[in-house]
């Protein structure tokens, strides 16, 4: 078992990191996707108005990568402070 | 080949080929038939949990559903998404590490109660079985439209060959037909999807097809046409909804969180040997779900301005074959209500009710002057004449193409794929339920593993007959099901989990007044403004709490629960020192490998 100090401070990081990515899960889907809809429809990417995409496949792309930078992230963390596997 | 011998081949093959994989890989030990041994490659893991989650309605109804939605389509298309990333951050690696076989089994022990744990287990069975009846209706839908059997025959067909490797195989089975049955689905939904792309705007992916121009020389935007085609015929513009913004939150949130919460879901992140592999198969999941995902909007989009293009005005004795041939399923149908022979599209009902075909002394349907099929109801009285089913968008599609047969039997053969491996899916965690953590946990502690083996064969068992009944006899609130095991497992599950694995302090009167507030929560608002018990007549939609429909309700039932938990626990007294500990044990993730056995 790891010393509590060090159980602390990886646990902290892990639930900083987890802020950050949940922050932009919430942005690009119920931000971009729902709430701002309109204001992004002004602006458009291709053919289609941003919000509308941002609603119907942009905020998918965004959760896709967001799982993998996670697993970069905690893997790197795991590491740090040798809990890894 | 016609498109029936074709259908034949490709579907029998495909069962061939997942009964022999079932064969290949048949449990030995409980923990092969829950877990599948505990080593699957988190790929492979990846790919098994798509196909679980991609459901007959993902696969057939969804893209149909965004047709007819439009941007009010994206609740589906995010929620079934964004649960992923709820899954992958805030539960799958905990919940590998803690290393128990079900849902229920962690309750259970983080919440030191087996109150707590049959609360569990009876909302895993709820949800399960909602999700369940469906999946077998699915098997036969597809049946009974490609092969021209009947309905309930196809569930009777899908029962046996579920029956046979979900009893057989387990988890193990399970997983290695599913990969086999992702790779089935996501062929023959991406190949009409690339055809259609190609011919409507020149574009080889969908995704972008989907933001691209149209090749018909106009220079339009695809989705610019199709908001035009909408506005001349009276609808509101494809990429704007109808849904008032807080019932599109709240919808979304509630998929999401219950997504992540439900049970047959949660248990494919027990399969993977470590936790880094729960957590990188979560990711693997998504991408593999997303394939379809994105797709389906394009697909919606095409289709939409395809259908428009192809029926708006037309005089019915020009339309290409594929409308009399679904119009004899009842899937179209038109009724020339101006007598101009022509077919005018436009919002609102055609008729009154469902679809009612006029039968002759001799069984067969009559013809009208053009040749249409002709119609009991009673004309409404706007200018639209044409009922499409939502169904038909996915169904239809390879004909409205004019693509091949062969590719018209693959999208039969995906449809199955999705429907039984979804279906497997949830019988396991039925079948998990009763032998684990009813059988085990309370009733017969010392049984030993080979009786427990026979429990989960026996529950698997029991579990794929009562589908195969609801397939058959399906329940009156069919619509208002999907809904509710979505809304449960947000109200029930999700919190619970999340605060039994972040809030060290969380303990049983908390844990188990919140779910039993959000459960009942939940069950009284779609019973009363889904399903009008209680009530003389269903409620109107201008009398939902805050304008939020019962769809979405889950969001506000899990915000309860929480709010509930949290007040409750800090009131009484905190968790026991060794459930503290199981807490902080459960954050680091070196020693999950040793989890498994206890």
């Amino acid at each position: 078992m790891t010393p509590p100090t060090d159980y602390h401070r990886y646990w902290r990081d892990n639930l900083r990191y987890l802020a950050i990515l949940l922050l932009i899960w919430f942005a690009v889907s119920f931000g971009c996707g729902i709430l701002f809809v309109d204001e992004l429809n002004r602006l458009r990417i291709g053919g289609a108005k941003l919000g509308f995409w941002f609603a119907q496949q942009g905020s998918i792309y965004v959760f896709v990568v967001l799982i993998f930078v996670y697993v970069y992230l905690m893997n790197r963390l795991d590491r740090r402070y040798g809990v890894n596997e | 080949m016609t498109v029936q011998a074709w259908t034949y081949l490709i579907v029998g093959a495909t069962f061939l080929l997942y009964i022999g994989i079932a064969i290949w890989a048949r449990a030995g030990s409980t923990q092969e038939f829950y877990v599948a041994g505990g080593g699957v490659h988190p790929v492979a893991n990846g790919m098994a949990t798509a196909a679980d989650w991609m459901s007959a309605a993902s696969f057939i109804s969804m893209a149909g559903i965004i047709s007819f939605a439009g941007y009010d389509g994206a609740v589906y298309l995010m929620g079934w998404t964004g649960g992923y990333v709820l899954l992958a951050l805030l539960l799958a690696p905990y919940l590998r590490k803690f290393g128990k076989f079900t849902v229920p089994d962690f309750i259970g022990d983080r919440y030191y109660s087996n109150v707590a744990r049959t609360v569990a287990v009876i909302c895993a069975i709820i949800v399960s079985f909602t999700y369940v009846a469906g999946q077998m209706r699915g098997v036969g839908l597809v049946f009974s439209r490609f092969l021209e059997v009947d309905i309930n025959t196809g569930v009777y067909i899908g029962t046996v060959v579920v029956f046979f490797y979900a009893i057989m195989g387990g988890m193990k089975g399970i997983t290695y037909t599913q990969v086999a049955q992702y790779c089935v689905l996501i062929f023959a939904y991406m190949v009409p999807a690339i055809f259609i792309s190609l011919q409507m705007t020149d574009n080889v992916i969908p995704q972008l097809g989907f933001i691209g121009e149209m090749n018909d020389g106009s220079g339009m935007a695809l989705l610019d046409k199709l908001d035009q085609l909408h506005t001349e015929l009276g609808f509101a513009e494809y990429t704007s909804g109808t849904k008032s913004t807080i019932d599109v939150f709240a919808i979304t949130l509630a998929l999401m969180a219950g997504t992540a919460g439900l049970p047959h879901v949660i248990v494919r992140f027990f399969t993977v040997p470590r936790v880094k592999d729960a957590r990188i198969s979560a990711g693997w999941a998504l991408l593999f779900i997303a394939i379809l995902y994105t797709t389906a909007p394009a697909i919606a989009a095409f289709a939409r301005t395809n259908l428009i293009n192809t029926i708006e005005d037309r005089p019915y004795a020009e339309l290409p074959p594929w409308f009399a041939k679904w119009e004899e399923t009842a899937l179209v149908a038109w009724q020339d209500k101006n007598g101009d022979g022509r077919l005018q599209y436009g919002p609102g009902d055609p008729f009154v009710g469902a679809v009612d075909q006029v039968i002759d002394g001799g069984g067969a349907q009559v013809e009208g002057e053009f040749g249409q099929t002709m119609l009991n109801n009673e004309p409404t009285a706007n200018r639209n004449e044409v009922y499409i089913d939502r169904d038909i968008m996915v169904l239809a599609n390879p004909e409205i193409a004019r693509l091949p047969a062969w590719i018209i039997a693959l999208v039969a053969a995906g449809g199955l794929a999705a429907a039984l491996s979804t279906a497997a899916g949830l019988l396991l965690v039925i079948s998990t339920a009763v032998s684990r953590d009813l059988m085990r946990k309370q009733i017969k502690p010392n049984m030993s593993e080979k009786e427990e083996l026979w429990w989960a064969r026996g529950g698997a068992a029991a579990a794929v007959l009562v589908a195969a009944y609801f397939g058959v006899n399906p329940p009156g609130f069919v619509a208002a099901t999907v809904a509710l095991a979505f809304g449960l497992a947000a109200a029930s599950f999700f919190p619970a989990i999340v605060l039994g694995i972040f809030d060290k302090r969380m303990n049983r009167s908390g844990a188990i007044s919140g779910m039993l507030v959000g459960v009942i929560l939940m069950f009284g608002y779609m019973a009363v403004y889904r399903l009008g018990w209680f009530v003389d007549e269903v409620p109107p939609s201008s009398s939902w709490w805050f304008g939020i429909s019962p769809e979405g309700f889950g969001s506000v039932a899990m915000l309860v629960n929480t709010v509930i938990a949290l007040v409750v626990s800090r009131a009484t007294a905190p968790p026991p020192a060794e459930v503290q500990e199981i807490v902080e044990e459960i954050r680091i993730p070196r020693g999950a490998g040793a989890a498994i056995d206890h």
